[in-house]
């Protein structure tokens, strides 16, 4: 491969890589306030679909990326009402939600499917892209790219560096100890809830109209939700982890179509499906390391127990437990 | 002459009701405690004081009553609106984040806007330790701290919130002498700037040190208040009705090594177990004591095997115990009692009749029938109050720890309690005892941990003194006092 | 049924028909004629019933599966990849079978292979938990993806048909080594007796089995359940290799007795539908084979809105997921208005 060739690839990593970046990074303020939100798979769908479909019929892909916002937050919303409100357990709810809106994507997007539609073009950074090697690869992208770059900075100072960011670590380790201090943990989960929600959305957007633009059944979005999710918990729920996780899984994608070309014994269906489980696994040898490294710590909640005991220093202590409503 | 008008009490509790569906917390409270003073709320385990403390601070609600604050009645729904009037809690239970630093634990909740002001906080900060004579330093993680340090840092939290009402709830538990000095000193200096203090405890000595006024609590009502100077018989029987007598124990000489441990060390609890060499008699009554969270969980679960050791060697009588779990330990004859009723030792959901089936009936049908019977059985002898049906967590703590009780082999080998008689009234307390005690006639070594010095007297032949993860002290019980012990455990040799 | 259940049955009803009616109006669709086609499809004939009994079944075996692993807590979204590699098993079998002149001997000899490759699977995601401490949702959601590659891979590769790999799966089986089948339709009785004795032996098993009895304690509270005896790790694996077993199951009787061949589409999402199955059960035995019913009803019923109404047949799905969430709905809502003081 050449030069140039590379440089290419690197380019497609960076931009293929903005939905799920995005995702995580909405799932990783969520969680960090204490909550889970399973349904990132269906809802990135469902906000794909709909961003393509405003964008379709209004031939604005801004407004298709506003609306898919809006879906995503709608999704959380519903996570937020049954968990936080209602006192269903978060996992539950989410999966679900997981499974039906992705059904209802396929439903209501019927019509539009093998479409064309508008799309994000790329809007090079004067100075910037001309820098050699990091220009055609960072600079050379639409703004959601953009965008998606500046989020990981923006979260990371958000959480780590201004007073809110403090609020909302101290709510999703305890939330009862954050309402003993004066705060109002029910009120910063649904917050957060809904802004995490709201990226996610923005994720969906950035598949249909620009990563794999169009929609269609399948979309080919399909289980990137599940990863953004693996991404934020074995990323420590840090921002920057999640992100250099979303670096290497779209990395690994874009490999897995080049490897197509030079391995022609394999199918080709292999090759697009082998990246979700080498990540995953990447992922679970990753954490067993980190594991192995630290003594536990006895927990006494069966059901999260395991899924925070890998990351025993970084998992809000208070993820995916809800307050019962009225047991303050 | 002028006559000076009392000026009206800083905080006013009238008639005050807490009802937690059937039970019955707070039975019409009326307290009026004034400014510039340290207030005592003395009471035992169960009498309602945390309850009503928590209502005060807004962390509860109230059923019925009223709360006047300098004179003017208030209604308040979340901590956040008590703080605003000025009171503050001190909670028993940590309500700081471990994760964070000490800085940052102390900024939460006072902070404003975009910007984090590190410098002025940190400014603050350290104008409020000198002033209270607490040394505390801002970047240290808060789960290094000790628990009288957790404690430091929340007082100073509260008091830079412009608390004036300080309510503290059993804050002598679990910290050294030496830090309850300094948080003594730190209270009478804020009573004399003119804030209201009130302490929360079960214990008389706190009390007569430091209180200038006690109200005594009994199953939630107020049963009597005292002026300094106290007479302790007197608020003795205000909280238990009357004096209670020590626990007559007959004299047994021990046996052969039951438990040996040589140099074992393990992580857990804060600092762990180390290099601890220890050897356990049949017959012996062993007191674990020590500060909280000093090793004694972690040697209860090596003993019970639940926990492996990282070096050295653990003997049950002759047998080399290393590599194996807690199964092969109940083989051998030990039987672990957790503190935990609800977390470590039931299983909440199940019934107390699943429970019986559970440990009795191990083919692979269950024959409910015969768990029936053998539930009456433990039932009848243990005086359990409870419908064997209904899952356990209805179970009042009593009865929860009389079932787990009944589970206790016949004749184990080692019998480990962690912390048996947490959160009992008197009476179970006694019964558990003397329940205990019979098991020594069948060469049983009983060891527990326990928080409560007068327990502690009251019932061991033999006490190891924890302290950072080592035994400092092995000592009978016969040849020391509570002072001495106190100061062991504080770590004063 | 107590009177509480059939409040939850009616306000999640109310609630799925409202919405799902608002949904179709949203699509364009009209709601009553969606409505009844979805009946018609599903109930209006007997070939029509006998096509949602030939759904119902692995629907059925999948769902029982789940029904261990939830009593132990255990999230396993593994059964999907579980059903796949039951599936290959069973082809796997098959195919040596193709040749033979016992073709008897190889079909039922399928069935325990399948169980015990959809164990297989399924253990491998309980070991990565309990030795490796690794949530199940993730080593399953891992386990699900290879799975789905390796059925791939036979299909496009090894185990192709002749001249020319094909989307429509491998080449199929000769009638010797297919499950019978009620005349004309795919439906074979031989997979409603596996359904059926799936459901009776958890039954005796919740109730009378000392399994049914650790598996709750043991999901209830895993660190006392040591001090019965027990070994909570032992118990999840097996709890574990129960439902792949079952999902293995529901594997083979698609390839034997439905489809009788591999296809990619083997497993068909029943997975994942099994875990909104016992959810509306609300994890209880009997239950399972109604939703599972109304389920299998909703997917065959679904099948025709393409062609009639020119709707996707996702509102199957639409419908089953907003199910769930009004029965969640519905249990929480009531469980606030009867709820006395709250003790802590």
């Amino acid at each position: 491969m050449t030069g140039s060739e590379w440089l290419l690839l690197f380019s497609g990593v960076v931009a293929g890589a903005t939905p799920i970046l995005l995702a995580a990074l909405g799932e990783t303020l969520t969680e960090k306030a204490g909550v889970i939100n399973l349904s990132l798979d269906g809802t990135i769908l469902l906000a794909a679909m709909v961003a393509f479909a405003v964008a379709f019929e209004t031939q604005s892909a801004v407004l298709g990326c506003i609306a898919a916002c809006l879906v995503g937050a709608l999704v959380a919303a519903a996570v937020g009402l049954f968990s936080l409100k209602l006192g269903q357990s978060q996992v539950a709810v989410g999966f679900v939600l997981t499974l039906t809106a992705r059904d209802l994507a396929y439903f209501l997007g019927n019509p539009y499917a093998r479409l064309h539609g508008p799309q994000f073009s790329s809007v090079p950074i004067p100075i910037l892209s001309d820098i050699p090697v990091l220009g055609p690869v960072l600079f050379h992208h639409n703004w959601m790219v953009y965008a998606g770059l500046g989020m990981i900075v923006l979260c990371w100072a958000y959480i780590y560096r201004t007073p809110m960011g403090l609020r909302l670590r101290a709510v999703g380790e305890d939330p009862r100890a954050a309402f003993a201090r004066g705060e109002n943990p029910v009120r910063l989960q649904w917050i957060y809830t809904l802004c995490g929600g709201f990226l996610v959305g923005a994720a969906g957007a950035a598949f249909s109209l620009f990563v794999k633009p169009g929609w269609g059944r399948p979309q080919g979005a399909e289980g990137t939700g599940w990863i953004a999710l693996a991404l934020v918990i074995f990323g420590g729920w840090h921002p920057m982890r999640a992100a250099a996780g979303a670096y290497l899984f779209s990395f690994l994608q874009v490999l897995g179509i080049y490897f197509q070309g030079w391995i022609p014994t394999v199918p080709a269906q292999v090759f697009q499906v082998a990246p979700f489980p080498l990540m995953i696994f990447t992922l679970l040898i990753i954490a067993y390391a980190q594991r192995t490294a630290i003594p536990r710590k006895d927990r006494h909640r069966p059901r999260l127990k395991a899924l925070l005991d890998v990351f025993s220093g970084a998992a809000p202590s208070a993820l995916g437990k809800p307050l019962r409503p009225g047991s303050l | 002459m002028r006559i000076h008008p009392e000026p009206p009490p800083a905080v006013e509790l009238v008639d005050i009701h807490k009802h937690y569906g059937p039970v019955n917390a707070n039975q019409g409270i009326t307290l009026r405690f004034r400014p510039g003073a340290i207030h005592g709320i003395l009471g035992e385990n169960g009498a309602g004081k945390s309850t009503l403390m928590k209502i005060l601070a807004g962390f509860t609600q109230k059923t019925r009553g009223r709360i006047r604050i300098h004179g003017v009645d208030v209604d308040f729904r979340a901590p956040a609106a008590a703080s605003r009037l000025g009171i503050g809690m001190l909670y028993q239970e940590p309500v700081d984040f471990p994760v964070l630093s000490v800085l940052e634990n102390f900024m939460i909740g006072q902070t404003r806007g975009f910007r984090l002001h590190r410098k002025a906080f940190r400014e603050r900060f350290e104008s409020l330790c000198a002033r209270l004579g607490f040394s505390l330093s801002p970047e240290t993680p808060v789960r290094q701290l000790t628990p009288g340090e957790r404690q430091q840092l929340e007082i100073l939290r509260l008091l830079s919130m412009g608390t004036h009402v300080l309510i503290l709830d059993e804050p002598t538990t679990g910290i050294s002498s030496f830090q309850k000095e300094t948080l003594f000193k730190a209270l009478r200096t804020l009573a004399r700037e003119g804030k209201a203090i009130l302490l929360v405890s079960h214990k008389l000595e706190d009390m007569e040190s430091l209180c200038d006024r006690v109200s005594v609590l009994r199953h939630g009502k107020v049963t009597g208040e005292m002026e300094r100077p106290f007479d302790p018989n007197a608020l003795l029987k205000m909280m238990f009705g009357s004096v209670p007598s020590p626990l007559k124990r007959p004299e047994m000489p021990a046996g052969a090594p039951v438990l040996i441990l040589r140099d074992v060390s393990a992580p857990g609890d804060r600092s762990g177990l180390k290099a601890c060499s220890v050897i356990i008699r049949e017959k012996e009554v062993v007191a674990l004591a020590g500060l909280e969270g000093s090793g004694q969980g972690v040697f209860l679960r090596l003993a019970a095997g639940l926990r492996v050791p990282v070096s050295g060697v653990l003997r049950l009588r002759d047998e080399g115990m290393g590599g194996k779990d807690g199964i092969a330990f109940q083989k051998k004859g030990v039987a672990f009692l957790p503190t935990a009723r609800l977390e470590e030792g039931l299983i909440p959901g199940l019934s107390l009749l699943e429970h019986v089936a559970l440990k009795y009936c191990r083919g692979f049908r269950v024959h409910w029938n015969v768990a029936r019977d053998q539930a009456a059985r433990h039932i009848r002898y243990f005086r359990i109050k409870g419908d064997p049906e209904m899952p356990v967590e209805s179970l009042s703590g009593g009865n929860q720890q009389r079932l787990m009780l009944s589970f206790l082999p016949d004749a184990p080998a080692l019998l480990l309690l962690e912390k048996p008689t947490r959160g009992l009234d008197f009476e179970s307390a006694l019964w558990v005892w003397d329940h205990l005690f019979r098991y020594r006639e069948k060469n049983t070594a009983v060891v527990f941990s326990s928080s409560e010095l007068e327990e502690i007297f009251m019932v061991a032949d033999r006490i190891l003194v924890f302290y950072e993860g080592a035994v400092i002290r092995d000592i009978r019980a016969a040849d020391t006092d509570i002072h001495e012990l106190g100061s062991a455990i504080a770590g004063k040799a | 049924m107590t009177k509480r259940h059939w409040k939850v049955f009616g306000l999640s009803l109310m609630g799925v028909f409202g919405f799902t009616t608002g949904i179709l109006m949203l699509a364009g669709a009209p709601p009553m004629e969606a409505y009844g086609l979805l009946l018609k499809g599903s109930l209006g004939s007997g070939k029509k019933v006998g096509a949602v009994l030939t759904a119902w079944v692995p629907l059925t075996l999948c769902a029982v599966g789940l029904l261990y692993t939830f009593r132990i807590a255990l999230w396993n979204i593994g059964v999907e990849g579980q059903m796949i590699m039951g599936a290959v098993f069973a082809t796997a079998v098959l195919r040596f079978g193709v040749e033979s002149r016992l073709p008897l001997f190889y079909l039922i000899l399928a069935f325990p292979a399948a169980a015990l490759g959809g164990g297989l699977w399924a253990m491998g995601a309980g070991l990565l938990k309990t030795k490796g401490g690794v949530h199940e949702i993730f080593a399953g959601l891992g386990l699900n993806f290879v799975a789905q590659g390796i059925l791939l891979y036979l299909i496009f590769g090894p185990w192709k048909r002749p001249g020319v790999a094909s989307m429509s799966g491998t080449a199929p089986f000769p009638p010797a080594l297919w499950l019978s089948s009620v005349s004309g339709m795919r439906l074979s009785p031989e997979g409603v007796f596996l359904a059926a004795a799936a459901l009776a032996v958890t039954v005796w098993m919740f109730r009378y089995g000392r399994l049914g009895l650790v598996f709750k304690a043991a999901g209830n509270n895993p660190t006392a359940v040591m001090l019965f005896g027990e070994k909570p790790g032992r118990y999840m694996i097996l709890a574990m290799v129960l439902a792949g077993a079952f999902a293995g199951l529901a594997g083979s009787v698609q390839v034997a007795g439905v489809y009788h061949r591999l296809i990619p589409s083997i497993s068909s999402n029943y997975g994942y539908l099994a875990l909104l199955v016992v959810m509306l059960s609300n994890y209880r035995v009997a239950l399972v084979p109604a939703v599972a019913f109304f389920f299998a009803c909703l997917n065959v019923g679904g099948i025709q809105l393409p062609m009639v109404l020119k709707i996707d047949s996702s509102l199957a799905g639409v419908i089953q997921g907003a199910w769930v969430l009004a029965a969640l709905a519905a249990v929480a809502w009531l469980r606030k208005e009867g709820r006395p003081e709250e003790a802590r």
